[in-house]
C-alpha cells in the first residue's frame, strides 16, 4: 500500500507541473461547455430531466476522451525516456507500479469530472431535476472513468510510444464501444451475451437516468480490475523479452 | 556475492550474451570492458533483475534472480547508461523519491539525502530542476539515487559516459570513495578508465567473455595468445625434427601450404623467437616468412586502445597514461 502511494504521489505531481495535465483538463471543460450549451441545452423547450439525460451522455465522452489522454503518458512516456528503470530494479512490485500510476490518473479524472459539476447546477436557473439523478449520473461518469482510465493503462503498458498507446488505448475502447452495436446483429443468445459487454448503453444508459443497479457497478469494477490485472501481466513479461 | 552460471540472454532471434559464467566476489570493484555492443549493459540489466536470462543462472547472495527478484532488488543500486531522472522534479525531491522506493523514510531518509548529497556534491543543485542541470550533474544525480538506500551491490553502466576531463576525474574519485561501502560493477569501453578504477576485468566480446583477470594477468594472457606463423620451404618432418631442439615451444601445428611449402603455427614466449628462426636456417629450411597473429583477444584490446588513443587524444589532463598500457 505504501509503496502503491509513493508511486501515486510522483504521479500526480507530474500532472500537476507539466502543461500537460492542466491543458487536457482546460480542454475536456471547454468541449463539456460548449456541448451543454449547443446539445443538452439547444434552442427548442426540452424538460429539465431530459437536458440532464443529454449532458450525462455527452458527459461519458468527453470523460473517455479525456481517460485515454492522460492514461497514454503512464507508461510509454517514461519508457521513452529511461525512467522506467528506476521503478523495476527498486523493490516495488509490478502490481504496485500499475495501481499507483492507475490511481493517479483517476484522482485527476475524478476532479475534472467533479468541475464540471456546475453545469447541470445551470439547469436549476430555469427548471428542477432531482439530486439524485445528479449524483447517479456522477457516480456512473467516475466509474465508466476508472473503466476507460484502466484499459488506457493497459494501451500505455503495451506501446512504446505515447502516441500508440493512446492508438491502442483507443482501440480496446472502441472494442467496447462496438460491442453493442455488434450484439444487435447477432442472434441470442450469443447477442445478449456480448451486449453484456457493452461499456455505453448496457451499463452507462441506467446511470444516465438515474438509476444505480448493483450489476453496473460490478460490471465496471471488473473491467478495471481485469485491465489493470492485464497491465501488471504485461510489464511483468517484458522482463523476459 | 554473485554466481552467474552459463547465461544466456536472446532479444527475439537476436543473440546479446551466451555462456556467460563468472562470479564476483564480495567487496569487489570489477570492470566490464567492451566494444559498443558487446554485452556489457545487457549483462549488467541480468544482474539488476531488469531483464530475465534466457537461460542459465544468476544467483545474488544466494538468491535467485527469477523466482526472488524482490529481494535482489533490495540489495542493489542500478545506473543505467541514460540516468533515470525526472525532470521536473527537484534534485532534492527526485533523491527523497527514490529513496521511499527503496524503504527509506522519516530520519532514516533525511541522513541517506545529506549524506549522498554531500557525497555526489549535489548540495548547490539541491532545490534546482533536474531539467536545468548539465550533463555532468545529471549523472551525479544518477549515482546518488543509486546509493541513497546503501546497497550492498552498486552497478554503474557507463558511468563516465559524455562527461568532460574535469568530471571524469571526478567520477573517479568518487567511485574511489564508495568502493570500500559496496560491491562495484561498472562498465565502460575505455580501457585507461577501467584500469585507474576496478581490482578486477572482464574482457567481453560478442556476447561472450573474452577473458578475465587483473590488469597483469590480462597482459600476460595476452602476450601467450600471440601464435607465432612460419612458412617454410621444406618438409614437414623436416620442420618438426628442426624445432625438436626447443622444448618450451606450445601448441604446435604443422599444415602443407603447396608443393614443398608449409605453414606452422606455434605458441613461445617472445625472447625465444630469435631462436625458433635460426633453429629452422640452421637445418637448412628455407624460412619464407615469419610473423606474430593476434588472439581475439588482442583484437578487442587492440580496438580499445585506438578508442582510448582518441579519448585520451580529446581529453590530455584526464587520461594521461598511455592507451595501450595493457598491450605488450
Amino acid at each position: 500500500m505504501n509503496n502503491i502511494m509513493i508511486v501515486a504521489r510522483r504521479e500526480l505531481g507530474s500532472y500537476l507541473r507539466t502543461p500537460s495535465g492542466y491543458l487536457i483538463a482546460a480542454a475536456t471543460l471547454l468541449v463539456q461547455g460548449l456541448l451543454f450549451n449547443t446539445r443538452a441545452l439547444g434552442d427548442g423547450a426540452k424538460l429539465s430531466s431530459q437536458v440532464l439525460i443529454d449532458f450525462l451522455r455527452d458527459s461519458s465522452g468527453t470523460t473517455t476522451v479525456a481517460a485515454v489522454l492522460l492514461t497514454m503518458r503512464l507508461f510509454a512516456e517514461e519508457r521513452q525516456s529511461g525512467t522506467l528503470v528506476l521503478l523495476f530494479t527498486s523493490p516495488v512490485r509490478e502490481s504496485e507500479i500499475v495501481v499507483g500510476k492507475f490511481l493517479s490518473a483517476f484522482v485527476v479524472l475524478s476532479l475534472l469530472i467533479l468541475a464540471s459539476a456546475y453545469l447541470p447546477a445551470l439547469i436549476f436557473v430555469n427548471g428542477k431535476v432531482s439530486i439524485g439523478h445528479i449524483v447517479a449520473g456522477y457516480v456512473g461518469l467516475l466509474l465508466l472513468g476508472a473503466a476507460t482510465l484502466s484499459l488506457g493503462v493497459l494501451g500505455s503498458a503495451l506501446a512504446r510510444t505515447q502516441i500508440m498507446a493512446g492508438v491502442l488505448s483507443a482501440v480496446f475502447i472502441f472494442m467496447f464501444f462496438l460491442a453493442w452495436a455488434l450484439s444487435s446483429v447477432v442472434e441470442p443468445p450469443l447477442g445478449t451475451v456480448i451486449a453484456h459487454f457493452s461499456l455505453y448503453e448496457m451499463h452507462f444508459f441506467p446511470f444516465m437516468r438515474g438509476l444505480v443497479q448493483l450489476s453496473d457497478v460490478v460490471y465496471y469494477a471488473s473491467l478495471t480490475y481485469l485491465a489493470l490485472l492485464a497491465s501488471t501481466r504485461v510489464i511483468q513479461s517484458q522482463r523476459w523479452q | 556475492m554473485i554466481v552467474v552460471e552459463r547465461v544466456s540472454k536472446y532479444y527475439g532471434a537476436r543473440r546479446a550474451v551466451a555462456d556467460l559464467s563468472f562470479e564476483i566476489r564480495e567487496g569487489e570493484c570489477v570492470g566490464f570492458l567492451g566494444l559498443n555492443g558487446a554485452g556489457k549493459s545487457t549483462t549488467l540489466r541480468l544482474l539488476s533483475c531488469l531483464l530475465l536470462p534466457t537461460s542459465g543462472s544468476i544467483r545474488v547472495r544466494g538468491l535467485d534472480v527469477v523466482s526472488s527478484p524482490h529481494e535482489i532488488r533490495k540489495l542493489i543500486g542500478y545506473l543505467p547508461d541514460t540516468p533515470p531522472l525526472y525532470p521536473e522534479m527537484t534534485v532534492s525531491e527526485y533523491l527523497e523519491f527514490a529513496g521511499r522506493l527503496r524503504g527509506l523514510s522519516g530520519a532514516d531518509l533525511d541522513k541517506r539525502r545529506a549524506r549522498v548529497s554531500g557525497l555526489c556534491s549535489l548540495d548547490a543543485v539541491a532545490r534546482s530542476p533536474i531539467s536545468q542541470l548539465s550533463h555532468g550533474y545529471r549523472q551525479r544525480v544518477g549515482i546518488a539515487q543509486a546509493i541513497i538506500h546503501g546497497p550492498s551491490l552498486l552497478i554503474l553502466d557507463e558511468p563516465i559516459q559524455g562527461l568532460d576531463p574535469v568530471q571524469i576525474v571526478e567520477m573517479r574519485n568518487m567511485i574511489g570513495e564508495l568502493r570500500g561501502e559496496h560491491t562495484i560493477l561498472l562498465s565502460t569501453h575505455i580501457l585507461t578508465e577501467i584500469e585507474a578504477t576496478c581490482d578486477r576485468i572482464l574482457v567481453m566480446h560478442e556476447g561472450r567473455i573474452a577473458a578475465q583477470g587483473t590488469e597483469e594477468e590480462l597482459s600476460a594472457k595476452l602476450r601467450a595468445d600471440r601464435a607465432l606463423v612460419l612458412e617454410v620451404r621444406g618438409s614437414a618432418e623436416a620442420l618438426r625434427g628442426a624445432l625438436a631442439g626447443l622444448p618450451e615451444l606450445r601448441e604446435l601445428r604443422i599444415d602443407a601450404q603447396g608443393p614443398e611449402i608449409v605453414r606452422a603455427s606455434l605458441r613461445v614466449d617472445d625472447a625465444l623467437r630469435e631462436r625458433v628462426s635460426s633453429s629452422v636456417v640452421n637445418a637448412g629450411l628455407g624460412l619464407l616468412s615469419m610473423h606474430t597473429e593476434s588472439s581475439g583477444l588482442e583484437a578487442v584490446f587492440l580496438e580499445l586502445s585506438r578508442h582510448a588513443g582518441s579519448a585520451s587524444s580529446s581529453t590530455p589532463d584526464a587520461a594521461p597514461e598511455p592507451a595501450n598500457q595493457v598491450a605488450p
